[in-house]
């Protein structure tokens, strides 16, 4: 049953590079600005770039096979290390996912919880993006000040869920356990100093003339080919293409919260970068009102045979163990059928496909992740400009490799 | 979930009778009535099934009738029902803000169908992961290769009867 279609990607591009003056580079996937094990081969004619193929899959594990073993409960923690700069997104989506499966209802305090958490992890994302990819263009010193808040995210999520980066702190029906006491002060006080802290990063860079000419008309991406493409989230919005499924198609509560979708339409790096930037601001509203209106409640669903006892009733409670011991060693079953989840993760429209057969393992999980799709759309900004444009679209289209390689 | 998600239409004629008015599922009428197969609203999903031959031709319709954003295809191994491939094509809409699912199903007999490719170049990838893990040829594609295994790789990991222990 092997067969093999097309040749391998540095020969191919050789074979097809007709013209004599033409040189194939490869850059990666040791490379420093290639953000993990990207690979491109880039045809260049001189300095300008002719062709570009991304050749990926230096990171694929597998995952997808993985979970088709694994107890619906099992997937959650494989979910962190998909995209492992934004956990709590693919939790979020892994979780919702397959509550859509059992139709089960989560809290209200879970669902602002969640959409709290959400939206730290996705300022989290954004500050390493904005760290990394201002460093990829030369200006070291604002990497230096995104980690530093980055750090008092991951501390905030330590006290949370014992784990700075691979939290796995959501489950199937709510989350694991309540936050610390000192969890909400924590999270005000750090939103009471970052929207100063984002004036710092845009006074180092939006006015710096280098940051400014190395992003200014690089990369361009039209509205008609981001849709064409796949491309979604802060890329797509930089387009011009107005959508975001927080506000057009609500999930986990986000209907009840107000914010803007920031938007530009000149489609290049700046515009991707204005974006973000403004992305992070609205995070922080959307954080403020969660942490205001948090309400109170349960923080897990209803639901003895599906979600994990508290730990004090599986002590002292004889039916609350006997679901304890039958959730862990035997799953729970999952009514038969398929669904899709979106949510806007950090990186743009993740989506995840989960088909069940009714048993206690998932049949078919399929991730649908935006870096993979983002990364299509590479060789059409890229195309006729300076081979050094593309570490700058690169690092301005923010991909991430765990997730286009699962 | 409110009331609405909660109906399940199961089978073609529930459909058309229960969504009459559903952009998708007029414009398939409109499209091609007789490769329009089967159909499922389920958890507020609608699928709509199509013959295998005429899966480009369906993707064109519902691009044109506003289903604009193409989001995913991934296939689903059935074994050891036949047909053993289903393809589940994910197409979302901004205007009307709701996704459907296009749904093919793939014989295990050199399994083939229409690449959507030239539709929407978005499928690009992720018809050559499709490929490379299931299997299925997409005819039209431009660039058919692997996509996560290296060239030289034999077999189709993400097959149910692929072999998940022991050595190559």
């Amino acid at each position: 049953m092997t067969e093999t279609i097309g040749t391998p990607i540095l020969e191919a591009a050789v074979a097809e590079g007709a013209h004599d003056q033409h040189m194939v580079l490869n850059m990666g996937p040791q490379h420093p600005s290639m953000h993990g094990v990207l690979r491109l081969v880039v045809e260049i004619d001189g300095e300008i770039v002719v062709r570009l193929y991304p050749e990926i899959g230096y990171l694929h594990t597998g995952v997808e096979k993985t979970c088709e073993a694994k107890f619906y409960h099992q997937v959650v923690p494989l979910t962190d290390r998909l995209d492992y700069l934004s956990p709590m997104a693919n939790n979020l989506c892994y979780c919702l996912a397959v509550e859509k499966l059992l139709a089960l209802e989560i809290p209200e305090k879970a669902q602002w919880l969640r959409v709290l958490l959400a939206e730290l992890t996705r300022l989290n994302s954004h500050l390493i993006w904005l760290g990394t990819h201002a460093m990829d263009i030369g200006a070291l010193t604002v990497f230096l000040y995104t980690f530093r808040e980055r750090e008092e995210i991951l501390r905030i999520f330590e006290g949370l869920a014992g784990q700075r980066m691979m939290t796995s702190y959501f489950r199937i029906g709510g989350l694991s356990m309540e936050p610390p006491l000192d969890f909400y002060d924590r999270v005000q006080a750090f939103i009471n100093i970052f929207p100063e802290k984002i004036d710092e990063y845009s006074n180092l860079l939006t006015g710096n003339p280098i940051f400014r000419s190395r992003l200014k008309g690089v990369g361009y991406l039209s509205a008609a080919d981001a849709i064409a493409l796949g491309v979604t989230g802060p890329n797509m919005r930089g387009s011009g293409v107005d959508f975001d499924q927080r506000r057009d198609m609500p999930y986990s509560g986000y209907e009840k919260f107000q914010f803007n979708v920031p938007l530009a339409t000149e489609g290049d790096c700046w515009a991707r970068y204005e974006v973000r930037l403004l992305e992070m601001r609205e995070s922080v509203k959307i954080i403020q009102q969660a942490l205001d209106g948090m309400p109170e409640g349960p923080i897990k669903a209803d639901a003895p045979k599906i979600v994990l006892p508290d730990r004090e009733k599986m002590k002292t409670q004889m039916e609350a163990l006997i679901h304890h011991f039958k959730i862990v060693t035997e799953g729970f079953a999952v009514p038969a059928g398929e669904v899709y989840q979106g949510i806007e993760s950090p990186r743009g429209q993740m989506g995840y496909y989960i088909v069940s057969d009714g048993t206690a393992k998932p049949w078919r999980v399929h991730f649908r992740n935006p870096s993979f799709a983002t990364l299509q759309a590479l060789e059409t900004m890229c195309k006729g400009r300076m081979l050094a444009d593309v570490v700058a679209v690169v690092g301005s289209i923010d991909i991430v490799l765990g997730e286009i390689d699962r | 979930m409110s009331e609405a998600l909660k109906n399940t239409l199961q089978g073609r004629a529930a459909v058309v009778e229960g969504l009459p008015e559903h952009p998708a599922v007029k414009a398939i009428l409109a499209w091609n009535s007789a490769a329009f197969v089967d159909a499922k609203f389920d958890r507020g999903e609608l699928t709509l099934t199509v013959a295998r031959e005429e899966i480009r031709g369906a993707a064109a319709a519902m691009q044109a009738a506003g289903y604009n954003f193409f989001e995913d295809v991934t296939a689903v191994d059935w074994l050891p029902s036949t047909p053993r491939f289903q393809l589940s094509y994910e197409i979302l809409s901004h205007s009307y803000k709701e996704r459907i699912r296009l749904r093919v199903l793939v014989d295990e007999e050199s399994p083939a169908v229409e690449s959507i490719t030239p539709v929407w170049p978005a499928a690009n990838f992720y018809e050559r992961e499709v490929f490379d893990l299931f299997g299925i040829r997409f005819e039209g594609h431009p660039n058919l290769r692997r996509i996560m295994m290296p060239d030289d790789w034999q077999g189709y990991p993400l097959r149910k009867d692929y072999p998940v222990e022991g050595y190559r």
